[in-house]
């Protein structure tokens, strides 16, 4: 790996020569991990795209400083910093937590919970009002009659009412 | 009747909730820059390429940088207002001609006339990608001490200069 780097680094002088690298890869390693973290940034000129995919012209900018930064030397978390500084935590796809996004994590999670527990007590009432209605024994025999009486006066739907 | 209440309220807000994202653009992203000392830069004069402007240059005084370009649609719109403002004298505007050519931002200043104090030529974009251009134009306000107070993104107009820049501008000479 180390020797790749050497290696990689005498090539250097001749990317410089080649001038603006264009998207057709100079060293497919390189291309592919610079590709692998521009899906993690946010085009900020087309919304909800990664800059991986997008054709626009900032986010060429974009992915031609990752490779000036990766041929330099900057470890992926460091050129993610680098356009954080620049541009907001928004131009990541997964911002970290932190004090300034912390509401946009946990109100999803407050909310679902806020509403579990009034469909809660909500049930539990239902609940008790259920079991507390009682039949006083004037209607219960109300009821047993009017049950009788349609089975009677109905015997082509018997089987319903016995069932 | 009660019952009709929640469901009521829970609508009223959510559509309070859209009509406000209705009038919002997704594209303004508030800037970290703001607050933070403007990133330091070299870059050539648009007009006379042997002589170099840096931020430092601007010490001690209020200043504007402009982002524009010879490409850019917004910026024909915005550049009656920057005419406008530059006669009245309030504030220098330093122009940055992003990643433009040389001859097209020259000719874009002969033709439609010229508001700048004086103008630079980022032609890479590397001086916009520090300042954290992504749309153009944008135009920062930079104070005194070389510290980013404000980033309007979009087209300056007599609106946001009368409501916001300029008082802004005011109260940081005032400082």
């Amino acid at each position: 790996m180390r020797y790749l780097l050497i290696a990689l680094l005498c090539l250097l002088p001749r990317f410089a020569l080649a001038g603006e690298a264009k998207d057709i890869a100079d060293d497919p390693v390189m291309e592919k991990r610079m590709i692998l973290l521009a899906e993690k940034v946010r085009c900020l000129v087309c919304q909800s795209e990664a800059v991986s995919t997008s054709h626009s012209d900032w986010s060429n900018d974009v992915r031609q400083i990752m490779r000036e930064k990766m041929k330099a030397g900057a470890t992926d978390q460091e050129i993610l910093d680098l356009l954080v500084e620049r541009f907001g935590k928004s131009v990541l796809f997964d911002p970290p937590i932190d004090e300034e996004t912390a509401p946009l994590w946990v109100a999803p999670f407050a909310l679902m919970l806020l509403g579990g527990i009034g469909l809660f007590f909500k049930l539990r009432k239902r609940q008790t009002e259920l079991t507390t209605t009682e039949l006083s024994s004037a209607e219960a025999q109300r009821v047993s009659a009017l049950l009788d009486d349609a089975a009677e006066s109905a015997p082509s739907s018997k089987k319903d009412s016995q069932a | 009747m009660k019952r009709f209440i929640l469901p009521l309220v829970i609508f009223l807000v959510l559509t309070g909730f859209l009509y406000k994202g209705l009038s919002l653009d997704p594209r303004e992203v508030p800037s970290p820059l703001v607050g933070k000392a403007a990133p330091a830069f070299v870059l050539p004069l648009l007009h006379e390429p042997e002589k170099t402007f840096s931020p430092k240059d601007m010490a001690g005084k209020v200043w504007l940088l402009n982002v524009w370009a010879s490409w850019c649609g917004a910026c024909k719109d915005e550049h009656p207002v920057l005419m406008a403002l530059s006669q009245q004298n309030l504030v220098p505007i330093v122009g940055l001609d992003y990643k433009d050519k040389r001859e097209d931002g020259e000719a874009t200043l002969r033709k439609a006339g010229d508001p700048y104090s004086l103008t630079i030529a980022d032609a890479d974009g590397k001086v916009g990608f520090d300042y954290g251009v992504y749309g153009v134009p944008e135009t920062y306000v930079i104070d005194k001490q070389g510290m980013i107070a404000y980033k309007l993104i979009g087209a300056v107009t007599a609106q946001n200069l009368r409501d916001t820049i300029l008082p802004l501008v005011a109260e940081l000479q005032a400082k």
